[in-house]
């Protein structure tokens, strides 16, 4: 169990703003989604920093998939639970608002002004080479966020969860099955200890 | 024939808050992303979109930086109501979830002793895992159609992910020098 144990933290106005940075910046390079910066995420807030255990990690990122809504809402809880990590309500609130405005105000203003330009411009071959040399590089990192999450939650040595995430992978590629199932089935898993 | 033809007529929502309301009322509905409803509410029910405009659009909003369905709700919020429309879009989408997920977290805290609730966790884990392998494999399949040859496409793909997944190399260090060579090679291949 000492591996779940939340770190406590005491975080001065440095380590927030370090925070806030690294979000803006993990921001411009989310080409593909933030959950394809979830690996840098990681690597910042558990392995780097430890303002976050791997299992906090990895439950921020489960929990936010088991809600209604974007799944950007993880970054959300990842702030929430650093500011709880350093000890009060009010320190969670500050770190979820410094969390989502960092992950989404560069974005929303590059998103705003550019997406116009590139909608009416869409046959220039510039805006084609940047979509066709981009792809396998966004395909790359989300698949890597899939591997770190995977093994997050496994500490390593989990057969049965690394079949489950692979079956799931398989349904959902192959299937038009609903998530909502998969995740139903794969709490009850986990639920009876089965994985 | 372009069905995109925008003189071809379709509703429109009537107002910023209109859009407020249907972004909350679909993300409501999406579970482990929110894609899959807005094509279906947005395109197949309320008609405000082509199916075409649908896929261009998704195609940009992926490009750009940031949470797809976040960027999606920006430019169309933004192409029918401007700036307010934008922020309307966007706050429906994320307003309510929000508060849902963080209820959902301050409960889990009270039960996170309880290994059912642990395990449970650990379950759902896996299966995100799996749902985020699935978007990256659908989306290998668009692989086909790109200008660069498919070799290139794979090596690229998996020089990102052994970088990222094994090195465990900053995103920093990994995404300009590689999103840079597929652009300039991309650049090359459309020419002439």
């Amino acid at each position: 169990m000492s591996a779940q144990l939340a770190p406590q933290l005491v975080l001065g106005w440095h380590d927030w703003l370090g925070l806030f940075v690294h979000f803006l910046m993990l921001s411009l390079l989310s080409l593909g989604g933030a959950i394809s910066t979830t690996a840098d995420m990681q690597r910042y807030l558990v392995a780097d920093k430890g303002w976050l255990s791997s299992a906090q990690f990895s439950e921020s990122v489960a929990l936010a998939q088991a809600a209604p809504g974007p799944n950007v809402l993880f970054v959300a809880l990842m702030g929430w639970q650093v500011g709880m990590n350093s000890g009060s309500v009010a320190a969670a609130f500050g770190g979820m608002v410094t969390a989502m405005v960092g992950i989404l105000l560069p974005s929303t203003i590059v998103t705003y002004q550019v997406a116009q330009w590139g909608h009416r411009n869409r046959e220039l071959r510039a805006v084609r080479a940047f979509k066709a040399g981009m792809a396998p590089i966004v395909i790359g990192m989300l698949l890597a966020t899939a591997w770190l999450l995977a093994t997050a939650g496994a500490a390593g040595h989990s057969v049965p969860l690394y079949l489950l995430a692979g079956t799931s992978c398989l349904l959902i590629w192959r299937t038009r099955l609903h998530i909502l199932w998969l995740l139903g089935a794969g709490a009850l898993l986990g639920m009876f200890g089965i994985v | 024939m372009s069905s995109s033809d925008s003189t071809q007529p379709h509703p429109l929502p009537a107002s910023p808050g209109a859009l407020f309301v249907a972004f909350t009322l679909l993300a409501l509905q999406g579970f482990g992303g929110v894609l899959a409803v807005v094509q279906r509410e947005l395109v197949e029910r309320k008609r405000w979109l082509t199916q075409d405009e649908f896929v261009e659009d998704w195609a940009v909003a992926q490009i750009m930086p940031g949470p797809n369905v976040v960027n999606l709700a920006i430019m169309l919020g933004a192409r029918w109501f401007g700036l307010r429309g934008a922020l309307a879009a966007m706050s429906g989408l994320l307003a309510l979830p929000l508060l849902l997920v963080l209820a959902l977290a301050v409960l889990h805290t009270g039960f996170r002793e309880q290994p059912q609730v642990a395990g449970a966790l650990r379950g759902m884990a896996a299966v995100s895992a799996g749902l985020v392998a699935a978007t990256g494999l659908r989306l290998s399949t668009a692989l086909a159609r790109n200008p660069l040859p498919l070799p290139w496409c794979i090596g690229l793909a998996v020089l990102a992910f052994g970088l990222l997944a094994w090195v465990r190399a900053p995103l920093l260090w990994v995404l300009p020098p590689l999103g840079l060579s597929g652009c300039v090679l991309a650049w090359r291949r459309l020419g002439g």
